[in-house]
């Protein structure tokens, strides 16, 4: 298999004595769509620090189109388009400038950087924004044109750290749909993001990273298949007292017109619903506790996403 | 990166370099015009006709070369010290730190930003001077030759403060208590031949002091001391600068985790 990425027993360890990093190996394959997660402080950004050189690894081997970081770090440079969690462009340029200029420092010549920058301003829907202050726009904008500035060299690796934070539901659907569509056309996604229903939704391929070690490797398929109960809330029409005999053993009532029901993969709704028409509970209405991926990662890593310690 | 890739690298950092102090022009080259205009006007015109000569000039025709390579000095200082620290606080750097651009390439593209700013600025500052001198040129390769020296030299500096800056604060230190003692005791408004001999000798360790001679011998032929040395002490600086910048900045100091 040809890989976009390989790392081996990356570590890190700051000047402050914090380990981020416990010796990580990672594969993400070409084209492919992964997912990195993990909690705050897990060590997700250091991992992308690492490889587009804003963080110095202690030790480890990091290959990106086989191409080791250390051996030739600009050529591996060249392969990479980063959005960083943070805003990190200057904010009394504007959007064309900041684009323009980022193709420039690929090498790319002022025209064609001209024709990249407007071939991806207007993809990401800020062509009528390329002359305003980027500093003035919007932080859904913002998101946007860090992503602009990510592509305009056309990297064969897009690293995505958290592009969705802070952005209302439209516009990270349509962000959703963006990043799909440079996936088909080839380009290999890294990204890491709090909302695992965008990850379960957009990657193949997933890693969980807990303090500072990747405890899970693998796709996405897989690894929802390990979950082996859902939990579904039940809202009664008729309050309860007592949780039924015939149901105590997975059922939790949460208040008395509020059922939290874990039911086992194996198991149907139907023998579910049998056994409360039998203790003559009516239920109003049903939902699922928690997303798929987020009662699996809470299984891994013990808290939310976007929890820390 | 081949060759003409990092010099398309080069000219973009340039170009955003001189695009950046162009657009805030109010604060990048008007300010040293008003601020020389009061040198001349005050020390020049109204002190200056009472001091008389000096190393057989008029005092303003004395005046006018330090004071043209002073705001040389400060505009190529402020420019990389501004930019760069500017780039680093704000994080924009990161865009240049993430891409193939060599750390060579991003040195040179600074010091030319802050070559071009000084040279700007010292030409606006000639203009205003004509008004209070009839300019004569000794030698003008001398002038050039040390205006862009001098400007590569303090482009450097202002890129080693940015460089270990880590607030605005830092910022403002060394132009306050180093530069703008150095310079004003560099032989701007005066002969050194005027101070007693313990002091000459203490002001030959100011470097700015070999610039500033070096410049007013490319107008007026004259210098408290020797051009070569001034040259062999600019060089020298500028090699010592250079290399520790790149260091810096090859080992990321302040930039990376």
């Amino acid at each position: 298999m040809d890989y976009a990425l390989r790392t081996h027993q990356l570590s890190k360890t700051y000047a402050n004595g914090v380990t981020a990093l416990k010796g990580v190996d990672l594969a993400v394959a070409q084209g492919d769509f992964y997912a990195l997660l993990g909690p705050n402080g897990a060590g997700k950004s250091t991992v992308i620090g690492i490889l587009c050189s804003l963080v110095n690894k202690t030790a480890g081997n990091v290959e990106i189109f086989g191409v080791d970081i250390d051996r030739d770090f600009a050529r591996a440079k060249s392969f990479l388009g980063v959005v960083p969690q943070e805003f990190n462009f200057n904010i009394f340029e504007t959007p064309l400038q900041i684009v323009r200029n980022q193709a420039g420092y690929y090498g790319i010549n002022r025209q064609t950087a001209l024709t990249q920058a407007e071939k991806y301003l207007k993809l990401l829907g800020l062509w009528d924004k390329r002359a305003e202050r980027a500093g003035e726009l919007s932080g859904g904008f913002k998101r946007r044109l860090m992503i602009a500035r990510a592509l305009v060299h056309e990297p064969r690796l897009l690293i995505l750290d958290e592009p969705t934070a802070g952005v209302d539901i439209e516009i990270r659907r349509s962000m959703w749909d963006f990043l799909r569509q440079i996936n088909s056309a080839g380009t290999t996604i890294i990204l890491t993001t709090h909302y695992l229903e965008e990850a379960e939704s957009l990657c193949r391929n997933i890693g969980i990273i807990n303090q500072g070690a990747l405890v899970e490797n693998t796709s996405m398929r897989t690894l929802l298949r390990q979950l082996n109960v859902e939990t579904f809330v039940l809202d009664l029409e008729q309050p309860l007292t007592l949780v039924p005999a015939s149901l105590a053993h997975n059922t939790h009532m949460v208040d008395p017109t509020t059922l939290e029901i874990a039911i086992d993969r194996d198991d149907n709704l139907n023998h579910v619903y049998a056994m409360l028409s039998a203790a003559d509970i009516k239920v109003r209405s049903m939902r699922n506790k928690a997303n798929r991926l987020e009662q699996l990662f809470i299984n891994l890593v013990g808290q939310a996403p976007g929890n820390s310690k | 990166m081949n060759p003409l890739q990092q010099l398309i690298a080069f000219v973009t950092i340039v170009t955003k370099e001189i695009t950046r102090f162009l657009r805030i022009w109010q604060q990048t080259l008007v300010p040293p015009a008003i601020s020389t205009l009061l040198y001349f006007v005050i020390f020049g015109s109204l002190i200056g006709k009472r001091i008389g000569q000096m190393d057989g000039f008029d005092y303003m025709d004395f005046l006018v070369p330090g004071l043209i390579l002073m705001s040389v000095i400060n505009a190529s200082y402020q420019n990389v010290v501004g930019s760069f620290f500017g780039a680093k606080w704000g994080k924009s750097i990161e865009e240049l730190l993430v891409s193939p651009t060599p750390i060579v390439i991003i040195l040179l593209a600074y010091i030319t930003g802050g070559v071009a700013r000084g040279a700007l600025v010292g030409l606006i500052v000639t203009g205003v001077s004509l008004f209070f001198s009839e300019l004569q040129i000794h030698s003008l390769t001398v002038l050039f030759s040390i205006v862009i020296l001098t400007a590569i030299l303090f482009s450097l500096g202002g890129l080693m403060n940015a460089i270990f800056a880590k607030t605005f604060d830092d910022v403002s230190i060394i132009p306050t208590f180093v530069l703008l003692p150095l310079t004003y005791l560099g032989g701007v408004f005066y002969s050194i031949h005027l101070l007693p001999d313990f002091w000459q000798q203490v002001s030959m360790a100011n470097p700015i002091l070999y610039m500033v001679n070096a410049f007013r011998f490319g107008f007026l032929g004259i210098s408290d001391v020797s051009l070569l040395v001034s040259y062999g002490m600019i060089l020298f600086f500028i090699a010592c600068l250079f290399i520790a910048s790149l260091y810096l900045l090859a080992r990321s100091r302040g930039l990376r985790a």
